[in-house]
């Protein structure tokens, strides 16, 4: 335990700083989980992975030379085609089907993943060098890498988009329509298989753009892939589907807890708090439900 | 009755003598008796009660570092085994071994019971996926959380005590298989006794609806309780065993690995076949034959082969191998068949 962080207002400043900046990382990856859940009632375990793999795209980018911020844009492209690769060959079984088979699937995916990413890339912790800099704030006692703005900007422009994109364009309607009323979609007209495989697609792309920018910002490994689940996992419980800047502020909350964990517990206990606190929130709200005789469903 | 008599007798001199039959498969064996005590207890969450828990890995690595803990604490200081690495320090006199792990197995059989009764309240109020996630949560965390404390190895892990110097060189082995199966015929006798009475139908009942269920005058919260503090009992016991049959605890590679044991015993209690007696006996048996061989001859993809297996599993054969029995035979389950019901089905299919 150390209680420094409150004696010294500016490692305060400077973990607010952090933790929100990481938060609207997490909140994008958190958009793509509520895109899916919302729209084909699954819940993606190897959401994470698919992150650590945006990353290992940028990464590539940054040892061939390549700048990692063009990761950017070249890993959501291809990050599309595996998630619509993914959907394909695994998804569309289990999409009308009990939510633990696709809770297990998807894990079965995540350790698959994982492992080929570990002979793939190697399990060292990596990260790609963007050579951005770092901005001091108040008297040099705040750093701020440039690089964490400048993936925070790329989030905001991102989301900004895609719900500019589902608003306007006719796929998004589509999704929109899918994701209220499946059947009724299915009359009028909408190809839900298609709706479905795009959704993951949109998804998987998102989850590209976060692991690029997260590649650049911190560090990536093979084995990294859970806690980034989890995280968006707890993001669109507390925030509820469909509720963007609801998520967008759970997201910069937790980013925030868990700078402040790390400082008060330590490095260590990072992620074990991050897990605690998901464990923590669902009690909470079960006992909140059950106090009105509801449960969560 | 006298078929299930005899095939019980050959099923217990199998198990009795196969440690003579197969020396060589000792700790393999012993392994396996683990995963089915695993297998068989998940299928009470899972199978029969239909909460499908990531979570009772909990209860099979508490029971691992409570029983390595005991063993060590009663003789010698904890803080300074963990620190020197164990054995070159201290060593257990043989007496002193056997009382350590017999006390150790009884607080790492009791503690994780206790433990469920006093969270089973909170997390057994959610449902479906939320449960499996928060289990799956409860599981990582206490990964991680044991990682860093220092007085059990923190992240450099943890030797348990050596077998002492009796009885020769296949004394070991023996000891831990004996022991392992011991557990597993218990977990047996107590499974097989729970599910013929009417805790198993309550089980049912709130696995088919548990709203119903509460409806009809069954306090669904305390049989969920009670059913998992069941299942905590045998993993703990599980669990300290296994952590005398490895010789070495880590926080999240042999403890708490929910990427592995965690994700194990789900999948061999649906390839058996999911609310079934033998279902997950059979699965854990089976599974655990083809991923000794897979570790063997193709080391390093094993988790490749487990990913693919958990998908292959979970979509083409989610009913199990017990499942699909009861398909193909359902007059040796004791169900009736109506011949022309039946082919009218086969037909509209």
């Amino acid at each position: 335990m150390d209680f420094m962080v409150f004696q010294y207002p500016m490692i305060t400043v400077q973990a607010c700083l952090d933790g929100l900046l990481l938060g609207i990382l997490f909140a994008l990856i958190a958009y793509g989980m509520a895109l899916q859940w919302g729209v084909m009632n699954i819940i993606n375990i190897a959401q994470g992975d698919l992150v650590i793999l945006g990353g290992y795209i940028a990464y590539f980018m940054y040892l061939y030379g390549i700048h990692p911020a063009w990761g950017v844009i070249v890993s959501p492209i291809i990050m599309y085609f595996i998630g619509v690769g993914i959907y394909k060959l695994v998804i569309n079984k289990v999409v009308d089907r009990d939510l633990f088979i696709s809770i297990l699937a998807t894990f079965g995916i995540s350790i698959l993943f994982m492992q080929l990413m570990n002979f793939a890339f190697g399990a060292d912790v990596v990260l790609a060098n963007s050579g951005y800099g770092t901005t001091m704030l108040f008297d040099n006692n705040v750093t701020l890498p440039n690089s964490k703005i400048f993936s925070a900007f790329v989030s905001i422009i991102f989301a900004i988009c895609l719900v500019i994109y589902m608003k306007k364009s006719k796929l998004g309607r589509a999704i929109r329509a899918t994701a209220q009323n499946a059947r009724a979609a299915k009359i009028l007209g909408v190809d839900t298989e298609k709706v479905y495989a795009a959704t993951f697609g949109i998804n998987a792309a998102l989850c590209g753009v976060a692991g690029a920018l997260i590649s650049i910002t911190f560090t990536i490994h093979p084995y990294m892939g859970l806690p980034y689940t989890i995280r968006s996992f707890m993001i669109v419980i507390v925030a509820g589907l469909g509720n963007l800047p609801g998520v967008a502020m759970s997201g910069m909350g937790l980013g925030v807890f868990e700078e402040f964990a790390d400082y008060i517990l330590g490095t260590e206990f990072r992620i074990g708090s991050v897990f605690l606190l998901l464990v923590l929130i669902l009690v909470y709200r079960r006992f909140k439900l059950s106090r009105k005789r509801e449960y969560l469903k | 009755m006298s078929k299930n008599a005899i095939l019980y007798a050959v099923i217990l001199i199998f198990g009795l003598s196969s440690p003579f039959i197969f020396p060589a498969f000792k700790v393999q064996l012993s392994i396996l008796c683990v995963l089915i005590i695993l297998a068989t207890t998940w299928n009470i969450q899972g199978g029969e009660m239909g909460y499908n828990t990531f979570g009772n890995i909990l209860f099979y690595g508490l029971g691992m570092y409570l029983c390595a803990s005991v063993q060590v604490g009663m003789f010698f200081p904890l803080a300074e085994w963990t620190e020197s690495g164990g054995e070159k320090t201290f060593v257990h006199t043989p007496s002193q071994f056997f009382q350590g792990m017999a006390v150790g197995l009884l607080v790492a059989a009791i503690i994780p019971t206790i433990v469920a009764g006093l969270i089973g309240y909170s997390i057994l109020g959610l449902r479906g996926h939320y449960f499996a996630i928060c289990t799956l949560g409860l599981g990582v965390a206490a990964g991680e959380i044991s990682g860093g404390i220092e007085i059990i190895g923190a992240g450099q892990g943890f030797t348990t005590p050596p077998f002492p110097n009796v009885g020769g060189l296949e004394a070991r082995g023996e000891f831990f298989y004996f022991l392992s199966f011991g557990a597993l015929v218990l977990t047996f006798i107590a499974v097989r006794a729970i599910y013929s009475t009417r805790f198993k139908l309550i089980l049912n009942a709130i696995r088919d609806n548990e709203d119903k269920a509460e409806a009809m005058g069954i306090e669904t919260m305390k049989y969920k309780i009670i059913g998992w503090m069941v299942s905590a009992f045998f993993c703990g016991l599980a669990g300290g065993i296994m952590g005398g049959l490895v010789g070495y605890i880590d926080s999240t590679d042999v403890a708490f690995d929910g990427r592995e044991m965690g994700v194990f015993m789900v999948l061999m209690a649906i390839l058996g076949g999911k609310g079934t007696l033998w279902g997950p006996i059979i699965g854990a048996t089976v599974f655990h034959i083809f991923k000794e061989g897979f570790w063997t001859f193709f080391l390093g993809w094993q988790y490749v082969a487990l990913g693919v297996l958990i998908v292959v599993i979970v979509i083409y054969f989610p009913e199990g191998i017990m499942g699909w029995l009861r398909e193909k035979y359902p007059e040796r389950f004791g169900e009736v068949v109506d011949e022309a019901d039946r082919k009218a089905q086969v037909e509209l299919k």
